[in-house]
């Protein structure tokens, strides 16, 4: 590991204004650290900001969660479990005990891929970490790699769950900046690739993200993250989907949420599966147009083609699961 | 922690000099010597010096301050600071969990955490769970139930399946596999891991 300076931010205005790179539970940071993927000169650690950004809201209106709440204090949140059961699920797949107790829902978020490329300095191509160099998971082992929102230049998985889940619910960052706070919605958080994987979030420098907010809504009860893998506990995710249905007395939806994790270079709202569904009857054929939809635009390479199919059989599954609750 | 670092403008120096000199007659393995050199040279140029912290670190109920490189990791301020072994290093990467320790209560992975941001924290480790001679009631059920073979990632387990037990996540086998997923075992030791949890929970239920 490089050596850094170290700083623990007293309050959020001097953390902002220290301008470094920000610890909060340190899951990514460190270890990419340890393996010189990640080089800060100044690390600023916000953990002491936890009394301000450390709580859970779950108001009439929309749940907020700070940022600096950990995976596991949300996860085991009464009123998360009871009327935001996709967020409580999203979080508990994810990582390990330990890990949740650590990882802050700012830093999840925006945890870096798992490609074995990026993580590897011993590999030069990689246009995410170093601009320009090319893509070795192209024509590599690209079994864990995307299908979807995928670019020339980067194939990278968005590895977490919780941030699919945010990505269907229409949730809101709220970011602290230099010029003071804005938010943003959760949709506009992650960028594609496109010809600049390197460049990840739409984050300026020095922006801390402080919360989130998640609306109330009705599809929230009826909400679900089914998340498929290679071992059933303590992997990341092969594909995975977060949703949430609105259905009327016939069965009928009125609104869906849909989110997919595990197939996607950023956490992915699948809108075609949303519209395909809306004004259905839910059942098999319409959970599988909705999948066929979502999945149109797949680019496979050698290694992930079967991520098409398992993505479509991971959605279909999760929608007439979530129909079949009891609500 | 094994940076050399080498002292920027004499190596421009001397490179400068080197090419000033004429390479051209070199033999191949003097080839291969120098182009080693520039790549030394080139990582010499991002070293930065090293930055010194202080923690406070109350472990096992014991006040502790250390002054360390920013770099050193929870898990190595006990093992190598501290003179406490327990907690094992198995990847370094978070994906083991044989340094499982406690801070503040709550099970955690000491390869990721950075010994400053522990600073003024409650460390438990598993040096601390044995009350004298008398083991704890999970160090017990372990040794009853042979939970382990080679024992590398034991203290890891351990010091996870207090907080499991605590945390309640051990009422059902299936949540005692869950909850005990990001302690691996290599030995495969799993089925006797998941009975002595059993046995302790009632143990630790009763006292």
């Amino acid at each position: 590991m490089r050596s850094f300076a170290y700083d623990k931010a007293g309050d959020a205005p001097s953390a902002v204004a220290a301008g470094g790179q920000y610890l909060a539970g340190g899951t990514t940071l460190v270890d990419l650290m340890k393996l010189d993927v990640m080089q800060p000169a100044h690390v600023v650690d916000i953990n002491g900001l936890d009394k301000q950004y450390g709580e859970i809201e779950a108001g009439k209106d929309a749940l907020r969660l700070g940022a600096l709440v950990r995976m596991a204090e949300a996860a085991e949140h009464p009123a998360i479990l009871r009327d935001y059961p996709v967020i409580a699920q999203s979080l508990r797949q994810a990582a390990s005990p330990q890990i949740r107790n650590m990882a802050s829902l700012g830093g999840n978020v925006l945890q870096r891929t798992r490609c074995t490329y990026f993580r590897d300095p011993s590999w030069k191509a990689c246009n995410k970490r170093a601009p320009g160099s090319g893509c070795a998971a192209m024509d590599g082992v690209n079994r864990r790699h995307a299908v979807l929102g995928v670019s020339d230049q980067c194939i990278a998985t968005y590895p977490g769950d919780f941030a699919v889940a945010l990505a269907a619910l229409d949730a809101q960052v709220e970011i602290l900046g230099t010029s003071g706070k804005h938010r943003l919605p959760f949709g506009e958080l992650h960028r594609l690739p496109g010809t600049t994987p390197h460049i990840e979030t739409s984050l300026s420098a020095g922006d801390l993200i402080t919360g989130f907010t998640v609306p109330a809504a009705p599809w929230l009860r009826r909400s679900l993250y089914l998340k498929i893998r290679d071992r059933e506990a303590y992997d990341f995710a092969l594909a995975s989907a977060a949703v949430a249905l609105d259905l009327d007395k016939d069965r009928r939806v009125r609104a869906a949420r849909i989110g997919l994790g595990g197939v996607a270079t950023v956490p992915w709202r699948a809108q075609e599966a949303e519209k395909a569904l809306t004004g259905k009857i839910i059942d098999e054929t319409a959970a599988q147009s909705a999948a066929d939809a979502a999945f149109a635009d797949a680019t496979t390479r050698e290694g992930n083609g079967f991520k098409t199919e398992l993505g479509k059989r991971t959605l279909v599954r999760a929608l007439l699961q979530a129909a079949a609750m009891e609500v | 922690m094994t940076f050399t670092v080498t002292p920027l403008r004499r190596w421009r120096i001397t490179r400068r000099k080197l090419l000033k000199g004429g390479m051209g007659l070199l033999a191949a393995g003097a080839w291969a010597r120098f182009f080693g050199f520039f790549r030394h040279a080139r990582a010499a140029e991002t070293v930065r010096p090293p930055s010194t912290i202080t923690t406070r670190l109350r472990i096992n109920g014991r006040d502790n301050t250390f002054k360390l490189d920013s770099r050193v990791t929870l898990l190595d301020a006990l093992r190598e600071h501290a003179g406490l072994t327990g907690s094992k290093k198995g990847c370094d990467h978070g994906q083991c969990g044989a340094c499982t320790v406690h801070v503040n209560g709550r099970r955690v992975l000491s390869c990721l955490t950075l010994a400053a941001t522990a600073d003024g924290k409650d460390v438990a480790t598993i040096e601390g769970l044995a009350e004298g001679k008398k083991l704890h009631p999970v160090q017990q059920a372990f040794v009853d139930h042979d939970a382990f073979q080679c024992g590398y990632c034991t203290p890891g387990q351990i010091m996870s399946a207090v907080a499991c037990i605590k945390e309640k996540h051990a009422e059902t086998d299936a949540d005692i596999r869950e909850y005990m997923s990001g302690n691996l075992c290599r030995c495969a030791a799993y089925p006797k891991i998941v009975a002595a949890i059993k046995q302790a929970r009632g143990a630790t239920e009763r006292g």
